[in-house]
């Protein structure tokens, strides 16, 4: 017989200001790259605004999990989702802080005219993004498939990365004029590269988590 | 906010005992007549006011303030002799059956005093039920045992009777394991099923409150923890105050703790601060087990 707990309801509310938070910060992400692309400043003065929104929930969830494991000692699974979800949440705090990041370049870039039409930095963006959504949603449903699946992707965001850069490089050997929003550009995709980092830990957490195995700082076949 | 409200603190240390020429009421005087009223809106439930309680010469519990609220688990813990189960008996006169026993200050139910000599003592008990350690079913069936209150009372409409007990067995979680053996002895359900029929029993009279004192001391963890489950259906019916040695349980179950110790209340807050930031030392002491 499965008892009822009156902690699960606790878990699952606890799951669900994850997922609220998740959603924030991927609406960051989305936002800042259209403020990027658009070159819209006010836009990106509103991501800005916001970050604060995503720390207050960061701090909200951390004291959850904290009451959390001190008047419920949970054990096993119960343990690990606890736990989880404390190391997710600031994992989601720095992929918003990431986006407010791309927002203050965004806005230096406006300065000047643009560099070169935006084709690998929004195709970067969005690729991380869905790495983020399909993060959180493989912690949801606790699916260690699609977790692995993000981690599998983080390697296409690298390429796209490296490709970036070096595109940017040949701008500011041909012409010094560039090398200022060169500089900046490269730092947003770094920006995008360390959200997808981010993506990639909470898939690997979400691995943990319905596994009980860690494979953070492993071989790709020590992995699976 | 809620937590200043309700963190009523008492450090004062221990007084003197009470020379005879202090105010000392009597425990035996339960006179009559007057009902206590029912009020199911006041918030707090129970406040207890500057109570001082004796065991012939020996003082068992200092100066104690505490405001119990509505609808809400209160959980006592604190060491073995800390006077958690004395001021729970205080709250429905249970003491009143020690001699030599006698108390200063008062408890109030609602607004009614539970002290005032012209109470009656069986309303008050009513008012607030109780169930122990050991679960103490009658001899008789679990029909029996549950309907015996009310029927106590002089109820003896059948159909409203059944109704009581099944709402009763239903509130305590009992009702599907026992519908089809309702006239059955209770002493062949198991020691987790005893406890349930218990609490269904001190349900059938209605009451505002249920004290509990050490409800799952005597249980396996699977039957402690349905009674535990058990107590998040029943503060929406009724305020619950349960006496715990174990402090997980009153971590897991409880709204507001109380911690005490040697007859005084260290600290009384919200469950959430208490076990993740507690305001004395003697409390963090005891919750993270380096006395106790």
């Amino acid at each position: 017989m499965v008892q009822q707990r009156h902690f699960d309801e606790e878990l699952a509310e606890l799951k669900t200001k994850l997922a609220r938070m998740a959603c924030l910060a991927e609406d960051q992400i989305d936002k800042a790259l259209t403020a990027l692309v658009t070159r819209d400043a006010a836009l990106a003065c509103e991501v800005i605004e916001r970050d604060h929104k995503v720390n207050a929930m960061d701090v909200e969830i951390d004291e959850s999990c904290i009451e959390l494991l001190a008047l419920h000692q949970p054990a096993a699974r119960d343990l690990r989702l606890v736990t989880t979800a404390m190391k997710l949440s600031t994992e989601l705090e720095r992929i918003s802080d990431l986006a407010e990041s791309i927002c203050e370049r965004a806005i230096e870039l406006n300065e000047e005219p643009q560099l070169k039409p935006y084709i690998d930095i929004p195709r970067m963006g969005s690729l991380a993004r869905v790495m983020v959504k399909e993060s959180i949603d493989a912690f949801v449903k606790e699916d260690a498939t699609l977790a692995r699946k993000v981690i599998v992707d983080d390697d296409f965001v690298d390429d796209l990365m490296e490709q970036l850069f070096r595109e940017l490089l040949s701008f500011m050997m041909e012409n010094h004029h560039t090398i200022s929003r060169a500089i900046r550009l490269s730092f947003i995709a770094k920006s995008l590269e360390r959200v997808a980092d981010h993506a990639t830990n909470i898939a690997e957490l979400v691995v943990y988590l319905v596994e009980g195995k860690i494979i953070r700082h492993t071989s790709p076949t020590a992995q699976s | 906010m809620l937590d200043q409200q309700y963190e009523v603190l008492s450090h004062v240390p221990p007084p003197a005992p009470a020379s005879s020429s202090q105010k000392v009421k009597s425990m035996e005087s339960s006179a009559s007549k007057v009902s206590p009223q029912p009020n199911a809106h006041v918030t707090p439930k129970l406040r207890v006011q500057d109570f001082n309680f004796f065991y012939g010469p020996v003082q068992s519990l200092f100066k104690i303030d505490l405001e119990i609220p509505e609808h809400q688990v209160t959980a006592f813990i604190g060491p073995s002799g800390c006077g958690k189960s004395t001021l729970l008996r205080c709250m429905n006169r249970l003491n009143d059956l020690i001699e030599g026993a006698r108390y200063e200050g008062g408890i109030l139910l609602d607004d009614l005093d539970i002290f005032n000599p012209l109470i009656d003592i069986t309303d008050l008990r009513k008012r607030v039920g109780m169930v122990f350690q050991k679960s103490n079913p009658f001899p008789k069936s679990i029909h029996e045992n549950v309907a015996y209150g009310p029927r106590l009372q002089g109820l003896k409409n059948r159909v409203v009777l059944e109704e009581i007990v099944e709402r009763s067995l239903r509130g305590a979680g009992l009702w599907e394991e026992v519908k089809d053996r309702l006239h059955k002895s209770a002493l062949g359900l198991s020691g987790g099923q005893q406890q349930r029929l218990c609490i269904a029993r001190a349900l059938a009279v209605k009451p505002d409150v249920l004290l509990m004192d050490e409800p799952c001391s005597a249980l396996d963890p699977i039957a402690t923890a349905v009674i535990e489950e058990l107590l998040f259906s029943l503060k929406k019916e009724l305020t619950v105050v349960i006496v715990t040695h174990n402090m997980q349980q009153a971590a897991r179950v409880s709204d507001q703790t109380a911690f005490m110790y040697l007859g005084q209340l260290v600290e009384f807050g919200r469950t959430k601060q208490l076990f993740t930031n507690p305001s004395k030392k003697q409390t963090e002491d005891y919750i993270t087990g380096r006395f106790g």
